[in-house]
């Protein structure tokens, strides 16, 4: 076996061979990946957006579950880097009668596929994806389930650290539907391995898994009390079918207690930012006016993420 | 065929015997221990020198997929798996396709076993028909067929009503109701034990009060209806002290939890290990450890295989869409060996849980070796390493959590009424 056993992204030199959680990656990979996407960045803001460290590489974009912002993003990020890239959308109804995720891994590789971007509604499946593959090809999870997101929380790291320069110094808070938010723990295991010493998370006792202290967090179920003196306020968004369940009462109440109001982030510092993964439901977890806000960087977030795409592909294909 | 087994160490734990001994068998009947008869002549002498002789072993679950899902395991290789790990009498419950809810059912699964001349397969009825929770089964019909209990495997009986109903009946004939406590709506979606590694892994979970209140209802039910209940596979702490609670107050229930049990915790599963993806979850250290303090001093009263083959393509797609399930016949015995060596368990009580007390469960006269007892048994070495892998695992079912571990304990013979019904291969 190529890889770590204790840490199955890592090669046996201790490089990142695939992406699929920040869980266990040291901080000098997290760093690495930072870095490299501040040159990146400025790549996208070049006439000629381009550069060809991929080139002649073929990237799947293999969807098992619907997304257009980040497939998207991914499918910019490759082409800047030269890639050849094929997007493929799997209809998760119709495998379940077919061909199983790994039938479609096994075809794909036969094309001379080199790295597979993994989108899929269950926990896990990029991990599994990954241990069949062969030596030469790479995994990059897209989000699996509640599990990971790896790049949504490494592209939050780099709107943190361009915004507040030190992890050390923060106090960050993580609010709403943790339960289910690939994106919370993403943010959790990154923020924890880059030395931030406070991470609070706010949600209603439904919305907060049993044992989340373990990550390294603290629990917070009143939102003004949660946000006092917070540095960053990372919003998390509510999927509507939440609030179809027992899990939630309505969205106006939950509005009410957990959504990002003006008052409510006046309880924060004054030069807190305002963070969120998209697509956002203003009036639910989030007011417009905060969203539009001065302290709001979530568009900036969106252009941090193609660059940090492009750092994690090229440093996987091994630049 | 006369059978000499000779200087063995004999474990008998119902007739308390644990000493070098030598053990005579003729016409499928233990006929003598210790001094041989007078004019026994062996046609066969097993030399059981460093090795121990003991009952065969009695298992409370083990899935052998017939009828419907031969495609995953047939009769033919879990019987041989059974028998490569010292078992010769095993329970089998109903969640077979058709379930086993109608006596030809039942009567042709013992018929096809018998045949095979392995272990004795005593069949778990369903409690309702097509294990769907709303008739009861013909009971009595099934148990004139051979079924020994009746329960809804997997399967829960959301309905409190046919439960009571359920019950009643079966008391009304005096026959055992076996029920695994998992409230179905608490444990909806889940897969995974309530507790950090679900929360790390972002697996839907199952809370420990999906266990509990389920066992509650059990046992307030149990009590007003007087049904003899055996309960299935606990797997958390807070239903084991229920259970001390509810024995103290003289409740007539015997219980088992699973091997793997014993062993493994959520942290077993590791990044996403399908293996470990079981019913009822693994739970956290401190349940695993409270699973194994309460076998060792009798609240639970015997510790079984809960074998379930699943084939690999059931179990190469994500943890939460995997067939739950592990292959446990072979790993029964060499595993209780490990709990007794770890918590230092005499083995002669340790082996009681896969015997005799295991036997009294099922309401069998099996797992002892009394003087003119069928000759049900198990020669095993105590010191053998073996690994665990599909090389070395008869069943048909090569997923275990156990893969690739290296155990201590071979079976080397198993003897059924007398007959050599496993011998391993020198």
């Amino acid at each position: 076996m190529w890889l770590n056993p204790r840490n199955p992204q890592l090669n046996k030199n201790g490089e990142l061979h695939h992406l699929l959680t920040l869980e266990g990656l040291p901080a000098e990979i997290l760093r690495q990946i930072l870095d490299t996407a501040r040159s990146f960045v400025g790549v996208t803001e070049r006439e000629v957006k381009k550069v060809p460290l991929l080139r002649g590489k073929a990237v799947f974009n293999l969807f098992f579950e619907p997304s257009t912002r980040t497939r998207t993003t991914f499918e910019i990020a490759a082409k800047r880097l030269s890639a050849d890239v094929i997007n493929l959308a799997i209809n998760v109804s119709s495998q379940s009668k077919g061909e199983s995720v790994l039938d479609t891994v096994a075809n794909l590789s036969a094309m001379q596929a080199d790295m597979f971007v993994v989108r899929h509604a269950a926990s896990g499946a990029p991990h599994m994806i990954s241990q069949h593959v062969g030596p030469d090809i790479h995994v990059i999870n897209a989000g699996d389930g509640r599990h990971s997101h790896p790049t949504q929380g490494l592209l939050d790291m780099f709107a943190i650290r361009h915004y507040k320069k030190d992890f050390t110094q923060l106090r960050v808070a993580i609010v709403g539907d943790i339960l289910h938010s690939r994106v919370a723990r993403s943010q959790i295991h990154a923020l924890t391995t880059l030395g931030c010493p406070e991470i609070r998370v706010i949600g209603p006792r439904t919305l907060i898994p049993a044992d989340i202290r373990t990550l390294g967090v603290q629990v917070y179920h009143d939102m003004k009390e949660g946000l006092k003196d917070v540095d960053v306020v990372s919003m998390l968004r509510l999927q509507n079918e939440r609030m179809r369940g027992a899990l939630l009462a309505s969205g106006q109440e939950f509005y009410k207690y957990y959504g990002l109001t003006d008052d409510k982030l006046a309880l924060a510092k004054s030069d807190a930012i305002v963070l969120h993964p998209g697509p956002m439901n203003r009036g639910v977890e989030i007011d417009s006016s905060v969203a539009d806000g001065q302290q709001s960087v979530i568009l900036p977030q969106v252009s941090f993420g193609i660059a940090i795409r492009m750092a994690v592909m090229s440093i996987v294909a091994g630049n | 065929m006369k059978i000499h087994i000779k200087n063995g160490r004999l474990i008998d734990p119902k007739n308390q015997i644990d000493t070098i001994s030598d053990l005579f068998i003729a016409a499928g009947k233990i006929v003598a221990v210790g001094q041989k008869p007078e004019g026994f002549h062996a046609n066969r002498v097993i030399d059981a020198s460093q090795k121990i002789v003991c009952p065969g072993l009695v298992d409370l679950s083990a899935r052998l997929r017939e009828p419907g899902f031969e495609y995953i395991a047939t009769l033919e290789s879990e019987m041989d798996a059974a028998t490569a790990g010292g078992i010769t009498s095993l329970a089998c419950p109903p969640d077979t396709d058709p379930p086993l809810d109608e006596p030809g059912l039942v009567e042709m699964l013992k018929y096809r076993a018998r045949n095979r001349h392995k272990a004795r397969v005593y069949p778990i009825g369903a409690l309702t028909a097509g294990l769907k929770g709303v008739q009861l089964t013909e009971m009595a019909e099934l148990r004139d067929a051979g079924c020994v209990a009746f329960s809804q495997a997997n399967v829960a009986l959301q309905d409190n009503q046919v439960l009571f109903y359920a019950m009643q009946y079966a008391a009304t004939f005096n026959i055992p109701v076996w029920l695994q406590a998992q409230d179905a709506s608490l444990a909806r979606n889940g897969v995974a034990h309530d507790g950090a590694v679900a929360t790390r892994l972002g697996l839907p979970a199952i809370p420990v009060c999906a266990e509990t209140t389920a066992l509650a209802v059990i046992l307030i039910l149990a009590k007003a209806t007087g049904a003899r209940v055996h309960l299935c596979r606990l797997s958390s702490f807070e239903a084991i002290e229920m259970v001390r609670v509810a024995r103290r107050e003289g409740a007539r229930i015997t219980c088992d939890v699973a091997i793997h049990h014993l062993h493994l915790s959520e942290m077993d599963i590791g990044y996403f290990d399908p293996n470990c993806h079981l019913i009822p979850p693994l739970r956290a250290q401190r349940d695993r450890d409270a699973l194994r303090k309460a076998l060792a001093d009798h609240t639970v009263d015997a510790v079984c295989s809960d074998h379930c083959p699943v084939d690999d393509d059931a179990k190469q797609i994500p943890f939460s869409e995997a067939e739950p399930g592990a292959t446990g016949l072979e790993l029964l015995l060499p595993l209780t060996l490990k709990w007794a060596e770890e918590d230092e368990i005499p083995l002669s009580r340790a082996l009681s849980r896969v015997t005799s007390d295991a036997a009294h469960i099922l309401g069998i006269d099996a797992g002892h070796l009394s003087v003119g007892a069928e000759a049900d048994v198990c020669v095993f070495d105590p010191e053998r390493y073996w690994t665990v892998g599909p090389k070395t695992l008869m069943s048909q079912g090569k997923n275990t959590p156990f893969s690739g571990y290296e155990l201590k304990g071979r079976v080397l013979y198993t003897l059924v009424g007398g007959q050599i019904a496993h011998e391993l291969p020198q």
